[in-house]
């Protein structure tokens, strides 16, 4: 037999195997020791400890021995078989249940002890190798021995033969509101004798049941401090664990579609991948339309996509969202869509955030639509309300979904009420719908509140429904109103008739500058022919002027030739002919030149 | 001390009933001791040799013990005449073994 407790060194845990809870131990039980569950009756102390048996049976292949002292063996296997356990078969191969009531037929005698029970018990554990051992109810054991020194020796009985035996145990007890004063000794000494302590608690707020668990004592390590949340599901218990309390630093730069082409330029672009966005609004003022559109779009992207509905069943938001050209019937066949519904009358918040992390771990989406959060607020107090807002978006964050979240709001200041709710300030965009009356008609408004790290339009846009879907529409403002509506159809009717009419105005106006370029060309071109005339008139005279300057050269040589022709040649008719002829010829000369240019 | 006993008397006088009983201890516990010694002072007393008696040890015994349901010691079980009983304790409450073991009725007969 060895003793594992040298002094410095680490406590080896041993897993439960409970969602949440091996997170808050950090890392389960305390091995080979003893743990304590202590809890009101209905808190789920057995199920905790039955399930740890089971887990370890199932994962570790480690054998089990649950003595149950309250309740019988028979009702404990029928309880467990609401969840997916497969209890009887591990019955068989790796848990061997004891059962332990005590009758209220046997009649007391006087002193008893445990020992012939440990006797037996050690049997067992040598015959199936058991690693585990469950005291189910040792309150009601303890409440068999008379005396408050009976109930110690016991106590140390069963704490020194766990010790002996290197068992990994379990015990729970019951506490009621009031314990006895000699009880509540022995839960004290109960309490000191283990190393680790679990208090289970049940609680109503306003009207609704809400169990938590507690580790109150580890000795010899370190859990998280406070209470935390159970919920039961198919697989058991679940605890709200906070999960890790460091905020994960990547953030990605990948925009996503919201699925609404105007929504996506007014957030330059559309939403950041992993990141969360409030839609808030009054009644009706279409948020699960939005949603609807978004989970549309991711669907067909090939996104995973989860769809959480309050109140409403997924049959009945899917109808509703047909009417708006939303189609997720397809989408939820091939197994893209999950729809979930919840009712938010009978379950409280903490319950619900369970229920979406366990739909998230079997769906894997990469978007999620819950609509609207503020149903889950309705019940149970507003402090915790926030808290599971809070861990709901941190939750959605740590693994990178994208989410869009809705939150009705009433009342006037809607702004104010969604600050309340706190969410807000986690969100990484916040898009307000609402109402605005004017003219004696309500209209929808879209405005984007925040968008974390992206540039996006501060502009007040309205929203448009109709058979074809969604779109957004500019806003008039005149005179420090904001115009929608019939309001903003007559403007828009106002603004194009003005178009018109100065359209009409251009054009005449442009025809008018047309004809006067048309005028100015048109004399351009007619003094450009002037111009020509004036120029042809000019080289005919500059020509002239030198034909008449050669012919005199001509006739002056002439004269000479003649004249000393008369003493080579005889002067006869001939040569007056010459004389009068360069005048005739300068003429013809002329003429044909003139006729040459006219030809060009 | 011998894990397992038989003491069987048969009654000589008019006893109309032999009273069958089984007895469940933890070695030598203390209260299994006091059971044994509280038990037979109350046959020799009152039963006379009109009982049979079957000591089981549970620690040599476990799987008989388990068997048999027994959770704690000592613990005593009466097998017959009807109505069987079951108790539990060191038998140190002497009126409550004789109503349990219904020979308060049987005494008259003696």
């Amino acid at each position: 037999m060895t003793v594992k407790s040298g002094a410095g060194q680490l406590l080896s845990k041993a897993a439960t195997g409970i969602e949440g809870f091996d997170e808050i131990s950090l890392g389960g039980l305390p091995r080979n020791r003893t743990t304590l569950v202590m809890g009101g009756p209905g808190t789920g102390k057995s199920v905790f400890a039955l399930q740890t048996l089971v887990g370890a049976a199932r994962r570790n292949k480690q054998s089990g021995i649950f003595v149950a002292f309250e309740e019988n063996i028979a009702s404990i296997v029928a309880n467990a078989a609401a969840f997916d356990w497969g209890l009887p078969a591990l019955a068989r191969k790796r848990l061997f249940f004891m059962n332990a009531q005590l009758s209220p037929a046997f009649v007391a005698t006087g002193d008893f002890d445990l020992g012939g029970m440990l006797a037996m018990l050690e049997a067992k554990q040598l015959e199936i190798g058991a690693r585990w051992v469950v005291f189910d109810g040792i309150d009601v054991l303890l409440s068999l021995l008379r005396t408050p020194r009976a109930k110690m020796r016991e106590i140390y009985r069963l704490r020194d033969w766990l010790t002996r035996r290197e068992l990994t145990a379990i015990i729970t007890t019951k506490i009621d509101g009031e314990v006895a004063s000699n009880d509540a000794a022995n839960y004290g000494f109960l309490q000191f004798m283990v190393d680790c302590v679990v208090r289970f608690d049940r609680r109503m707020e306003q009207g609704i049941p809400v169990r938590r668990l507690e580790i109150s004592k580890y000795r010899g390590s370190a859990f998280a401090p406070g209470e935390f949340p159970l919920s039961f599901g198919l697989h058991g218990m679940a605890v709200a664990s906070p999960g890790p309390t460091d905020v994960p630093q990547e953030a990605s730069t990948d925009r996503v579609s919201t699925g609404f082409a105007g929504l996506d330029q007014m957030l330059n672009g559309g939403l950041f991948r992993g990141s969360s966005t409030l839609i808030t609004g009054a009644p009706g003022t279409s948020k699960t339309t939005l949603a609807g559109l978004f989970a549309m779009r991711a669907c067909e992207r090939g996104e995973r996509t989860l769809f959480v509905s309050f109140d409403e069943g997924g049959e009945r938001v899917r109808r509703n969202l047909k009417s708006v050209g939303i189609h997720l019937d397809a989408h939820v066949k091939s197994g893209m869509l999950q729809m979930y519904s919840g009712r938010t009358d009978a379950v409280n918040p903490e319950e619900h955030l369970l229920r979406i992390t366990a739909q998230m771990a079997e769906h894997r989406p990469r978007c999620v639509v819950i609509d609207p959060l503020s149903a889950v607020f309705r019940t149970g107090a507003l402090s915790s309300a926030r808290a599971i807002g809070n861990r709901l978006i941190y939750k959605l964050r740590d693994h990178h979904i994208t989410a869009m979240i809705t939150a009705l709001v009433e009342g006037d200041d809607a702004q104010a009420e969604a600050t309340e709710l706190q969410i807000s300030t986690i969100a990484d965009n916040w898009i307000q719908l609402s109402y605005l009356v004017c003219g004696g008609e309500r209209n929808r408004a879209l405005t984007i509140v925040k968008s974390r790290g992206t540039r996006h339009s501060n502009q007040v846009r309205e929203l448009i429904l109709s058979d074809t879907g969604l779109a957004l529409a500019d806003v008039y403002s005149s005179g420090g109103e904001v115009l929608m509506g019939t309001l903003r159809w007559e403007k828009e009717a106002e603004e194009r008739s003005r178009t018109l009419l100065r359209e009409t105005e251009s054009a005449h106006k442009r025809r008018e500058l047309q004809f006067a370029e048309a005028d100015t060309a048109a004399r351009i071109a007619a003094l450009q022919l002037d111009l020509e005339r004036h120029r042809a008139a000019l080289a005919l005279y500059t020509r002239d002027d030198a034909a008449r300057h050669v012919s005199s050269g001509e006739r002056h040589t002439e004269v000479r030739r003649l004249r000393g022709a008369n003493g080579e040649e005889p002067a006869g008719p001939g040569a007056k002919r010459r004389v009068a002829r360069p005048a005739a010829h300068t003429r013809r000369n002329g003429n044909g030149e003139e006729r040459a240019r006219r030809g060009q | 001390m011998a894990s397992k006993r038989m003491k069987k008397g048969v009654a000589k006088e008019a006893v109309t009933t032999v009273v069958v009983m089984r007895l469940y201890i933890a070695g030598r516990a203390p209260n299994s001791v006091k059971a044994i010694a509280n038990l037979e002072a109350i046959c020799r007393q009152h039963l006379k040799d009109a009982f049979k008696l079957e000591i089981v040890d549970v620690c040599e015994h476990p799987q008989r013990a388990l068997d048999d349901g027994v959770l704690v010691t000592p613990s005593l079980a009466k097998l017959s005449p009807t109505p069987s009983a079951n108790l539990i304790g060191n038998l140190s409450d002497t009126s409550s073994v004789l109503a349990a073991l219904g020979v308060a009725q049987m005494a008259p007969a003696r």
